[in-house]
């Protein structure tokens, strides 16, 4: 019907042109005219060409279906041959997954600092020295053990003053086949509870863990025991974890108690808005026994005795047009934490309330550059009683400003520098730090 | 009389029964499952048409759809390889797991093409099984659909004759539809095209296209500037009928690219949902044939 219409219209064209007298010619141009009619007969003839061929193919084919399925057959038959013989060596193929990330920095630090005011120091603290130094070199393993259990491993091979320390950093194995979302892992692991706290750091997006994550979890908190994690079968993603830890790493105690004095949980939910947004959303609580926790390696007297809870919430927020972040993508993710720990300190009975947040926003502004901004600061109190001591109260809240700027050839190299305004101490510092991190092997993982 | 009886029973069958909830990585696996299970299955697709299936994240709303999955289905070949892996440990759901039925990897049955030779990743972010795009051969979905019934049977053997019915069905008016498209076709033999990344070299393979040159140096890293000149320079005695791209890839590059040679740029639709055309697996094709034959003179 609608060719039909179209040829009556240029049919009257061609009567106006005729008689001289442009019926529509005042609105359609002839030749234009013409050509699209030529056009039209061109394609109607194409397509009934095409028809025509197709006919005599399918007249042809009732022939050759018999043949060309048998061809097939036989070419799934191969390829089936192909796909299960790769490799020549049996006892390579059986190789776990082999990682292994290189990160270095040099720094510029105007005044380094190794306690934050107002808190018992503990684990990883401070911006470092000034120069360059290797950071932690990782190795990772990681493969099914069986059709039961997944493992993975991470090596940690860090140079402390010329000599080499090898760090287990993760040594795990979790359940892969107990019904209903049901996962238990055990060993050596990165607590689930946070956000940032599940994330290697070479994953971070700045070179250094944000202040509330050095104070009260001395940068990262690694459990040694289980974790039992559960995923609800709702549309809205829930997940809760349980832990029961030995305690060994700060907030606990590094003493070797017969009985788990740290126990977690923790609960995350997220979901998506339209196709453009995802979030997430989590709380954790993390209660520990501390037992003669020493100020680092030096002070034996000055040990916490007591309990420690730290409550944590947190969310992240990203962006990338229609779920695309090939080109851009902004992110937005922050994270509050608040402790108390109630017990004795040098022989003082302390009750202290320590709180601190952060809040970060990265910016990939065009493919493999991107731009991040993170405040973070922690404040105190603990009372004037602790005048003149550790636990003094800072005048003002510790807190930075940090911007950093980092470009990636492929998802496997990443340069970053990064600028920090430091007024944890009193007198405000700058700090200058440019930093690598190459992967090596296995593919990263695409964590959320 | 018969047909309605089986109307009826399959109404009544599909009202009583559990649905298999598919989990598809990829919009092109879903339709196909849709056209395989119909009403059987509930699905999920994880990608959309416009976004790169190299770079998804396991993000929450995944992990959820992976959680209550009896089947997932996506291209493999290492496709996914950055977030598939960690989607399935995550939820928890032992029935999809690497080697149960519940895990069906569609590469896994095709011939694969561009099998590197050289593994070191100094070749760019290459598949060392081949290139993992298989879907945009049309035989490929022949081969792929006989498989993925075989499976939908397996999980669901209540329903195993309707699957085998919906296969007889979907494979005889899929294999006309190749006929008259391989007829089509004959016309678009070397034609000669510049694909922004290897996402269309089974297409090319199928049709005969001739690919001269992709506009990524290496797969997965962007082009830089001096790649993009040297590119150029290549190509401006003999220009490709067209630089060709997925809706989700950078369009800076080819936009660039196709400017300075004074040729087209087309954006062909990929998988479904594309573009507004590209509505079910028949749509991608017929859509994908034509925008190319508009190409020609």
């Amino acid at each position: 019907m609608k060719h039909l219409g179209r040829r009556t219209i240029t049919s009257m064209c061609w009567v106006g042109m005729l008689y001289g007298t442009p019926a529509i010619g005042a609105t359609i141009d002839p030749i234009t005219d013409f050509r699209q009619e030529i056009q039209e007969l061109r394609l109607a003839y194409e397509a009934r060409i095409d028809a025509l061929e197709a006919r005599i193919v399918l007249a042809e084919r009732a022939s050759k279906q018999a043949r060309s399925s048998a061809v097939e057959a036989r070419e799934m038959a191969e390829e089936t041959a192909i796909g299960t013989t790769t490799g020549d060596s049996s006892a390579n193929v059986f190789n776990p997954a082999i990682g292994a990330v290189l990160v270095a920095r040099a720094a510029d630090i105007d005044r380094n600092w190794e306690t934050i005011p107002g808190f018992i120091p503990g684990g990883e603290l401070g911006p470092g020295k000034s120069g360059f130094s290797l950071g932690e070199s990782e190795i990772n393993l990681k493969a099914s053990i069986d059709d039961l259990f997944y493992g993975n491993m991470t090596l940690a091979l860090e140079d402390e003053g010329g000599e080499t320390e090898v760090a287990i950093e993760e040594a795990w194995f979790e359940t892969a086949a107990l019904p209903t979302g049901l996962t238990i892992r055990a060993g050596r692991q990165f607590s689930g509870i946070g956000n940032l706290n599940s994330f290697h750091r070479h994953a971070d997006a700045f070179i250094d863990r944000p202040l509330p994550y050095q104070a009260f979890l001395g940068g990262q908190y690694i459990a040694d025991g289980m974790q039992a994690r559960w995923v609800a079968p709702t549309n809205l993603f829930l997940e809760f974890g349980a832990e029961l830890d030995w305690g060994s790493s700060f907030p606990g105690s590094g003493s070797d108690e017969t009985s788990p004095g740290t126990w977690s949980l923790f609960a995350h939910t997220g979901g998506d808005v339209g196709t453009s947004h995802a979030w997430q959303a989590g709380v954790s609580y993390l209660s520990t026994e501390v037992q003669d926790r020493g100020l680092g390696e030096d002070d034996a007297a000055a040990a916490f005795t007591g309990n420690s809870d730290l409550v944590g919430l947190d969310f992240v927020w990203k962006w990338a047009p229609f779920g695309n972040p090939t080109v851009t993508n902004f992110m937005l993710q922050g994270e509050y934490f608040r402790r108390e720990e109630k017990g004795a300190f040098d022989g003082i009975n302390i009750d202290t309330d320590q709180s601190g947040w952060y809040l970060q926003s990265v910016w990939q502004f065009k493919p493999n550059w991107r731009l991040g901004y993170r405040h973070d600061r922690v404040a105190t109190n603990n009372g004037s009683i602790f005048a003149n001591t550790l636990l003094e109260d800072a005048d003002d809240s510790p807190r930075r400003d940090s911007l950093m700027l980092d470009w990636s050839h492929s998802e496997y190299s990443r340069f970053r520098l990064q600028y920090a305004y430091d007024r944890v101490l009193a007198k405000s510092s700058n700090q200058l730090l440019l930093q690598y991190i190459l992967s090596m092997g296995a593919h990263g993982a695409h964590r959320f | 009389m018969r047909g309605l009886i089986v109307a009826v029973v399959l109404s009544f069958l599909s009202s009583q029964g559990h649905a298999l909830e598919v989990f598809a990585c990829e919009p092109e696996w879903g339709a196909l499952v849709s056209e395989l299970a119909g009403e059987q299955a509930e699905i999920t697709v994880a990608l959309t048409a416009s976004q790169d299936p190299h770079r998804l994240q396991a993000r929450p709303s995944l992990i959820a759809s992976a959680r209550r999955a009896d089947l997932v289905i996506c291209s493999g070949a290492d496709l996914e390889i950055g977030w598939l892996p960690l989607l399935l440990r995550r939820s928890g759901n032992p029935d999809i797991r690497p080697g149960t039925p519940g895990y069906f990897l569609a590469a896994d049955y095709v011939r694969k093409l561009e099998v590197p030779t050289r593994i070191d990743r100094s070749q760019g972010d290459i598949h060392p099984q081949g290139n993992p795009h298989v879907h945009l051969n049309p035989h490929n979905i022949t081969r792929v659909a006989h498989k993925l019934t075989e499976r939908l049977a397996e999980l669901d053997p209540v329903y195993a004759d309707i699957y085998k019915t919906k296969l007889d069905d979907f494979i005889e008016r899929w294999q006309v539809a190749i006929d008259v498209w391989e007829v089509r076709a004959q016309r678009l033999k070397g034609l000669t095209i510049v694909p922004h990344h290897r996402s269309f070299s089974y297409l090319a393979d199928w049709l005969e296209l001739d690919v001269i040159a992709t506009v990524e140096a290496k797969p997965g890293i962007p082009p830089s500037g001096a790649h993009l000149s040297s590119l150029l320079e290549k190509l401006s005695n003999h220009p490709p009928a067209a630089v060709v791209r997925t809706p989700y890839a950078n369009e800076k590059p080819t936009t660039w690219l196709a400017e300075r040679l004074d040729t087209p740029q087309l954006i062909l639709p990929y998988t479904v949902g594309g573009n507004d055309d590209a509505t079910d697996l028949f749509a991608l094709f017929e859509v994908t044939l034509t925008l190319l034959q508009d190409l020609q003179p």
